[in-house]
């Protein structure tokens, strides 16, 4: 099977609508199919990875521990953007920490998410095969 | 559908998939394991618990490659192969071992 570069596109809040557990199972299956998979994560979808998540409250599948085990899936290029995160005064502290580990470096636990700039991820928008937006 | 314990009913999806996590036990594990004319040993128990233990923490049922690998790491190298695991549930591992752990079908699992 070809591999192709699958961008995800973020862009809601977790809850209120589908989008954010959508895009969730749909990543999960492309990885699965082992696609090359990109996470971004824009303007208020950049809540879908804040920290200590609970929402019972409002009675929907509390799905942010899934995002943890994307490393499992070999997802591991997870971009956040920086002015997103700013404009709703983030930091990335506030944000879940994601890992992977690397098998060919001894299996060391390594960073998934990375914060850049919008004209970083502007790079990153330009080199994909695929994209779809949540 | 739904599946018959001590005169308990207990309700599934079309394929033999718990509706309610919290259904879920032991003996209906066993019950479903019959039902597909298999026994479960020691081994099939380490993968369904692991799968439960998994989905506790993750939320979701893994895909077969994931938990292939997963299951290399925390059960042992030789246990984390496709032959190990088909070897146990010979109808798919993700897919037969999620059932009788009450999991819902694997994400990306066709």
């Amino acid at each position: 099977m070809a591999t192709k570069k699958f961008l995800y596109i973020n862009r809601k809040p977790p809850h209120g609508s589908i989008y954010a557990l959508e895009s969730l199972e749909v990543v999960l299956i492309g990885a699965a199919f082992e696609q090359a998979v990109t996470l971004a994560f824009i303007d208020d979808g950049v809540y879908q990875l804040l920290q200590n998540q609970d929402s019972s409250a409002i009675g929907t599948k509390n799905f942010a521990p899934t995002y943890r085990a994307l490393g499992d899936y070999d997802v591991n290029r997870i971009y956040v953007e920086r002015e997103s995160l700013e404009l709703r005064g983030l930091v990335k502290e506030d944000l879940m920490p994601l890992t992977w580990e690397d098998e060919d470096d001894d299996w060391a636990e390594k960073d998934s998410i990375h914060v850049v700039g919008s004209a970083e991820l502007a790079e990153i928008i330009e080199q994909q095969d695929v994209i779809l937006n949540f | 559908m739904s599946i018959e314990l001590d005169g308990k009913s207990y309700e599934t999806d079309e394929e033999g998939y718990l509706v309610n996590l919290s259904d879920w036990n032991d003996q209906l594990a066993t019950a479903m394991a019959k039902a597909d004319g298999a026994t479960l040993d020691e081994n099939h128990w380490e993968v369904i618990n692991f799968l439960r233990d998994y989905y506790e923490e993750y939320q979701i049922a893994p895909a077969v490659r994931v938990l292939t690998k997963a299951v290399g790491k925390k059960l042992g190298k030789d246990k984390g192969t496709s032959k190990y695991l088909y070897e146990l549930f010979p109808y798919g591992p993700a897919k037969q071992a999620c059932k009788y752990a009450g999991l819902p079908k694997p994400t990306g699992c066709v």
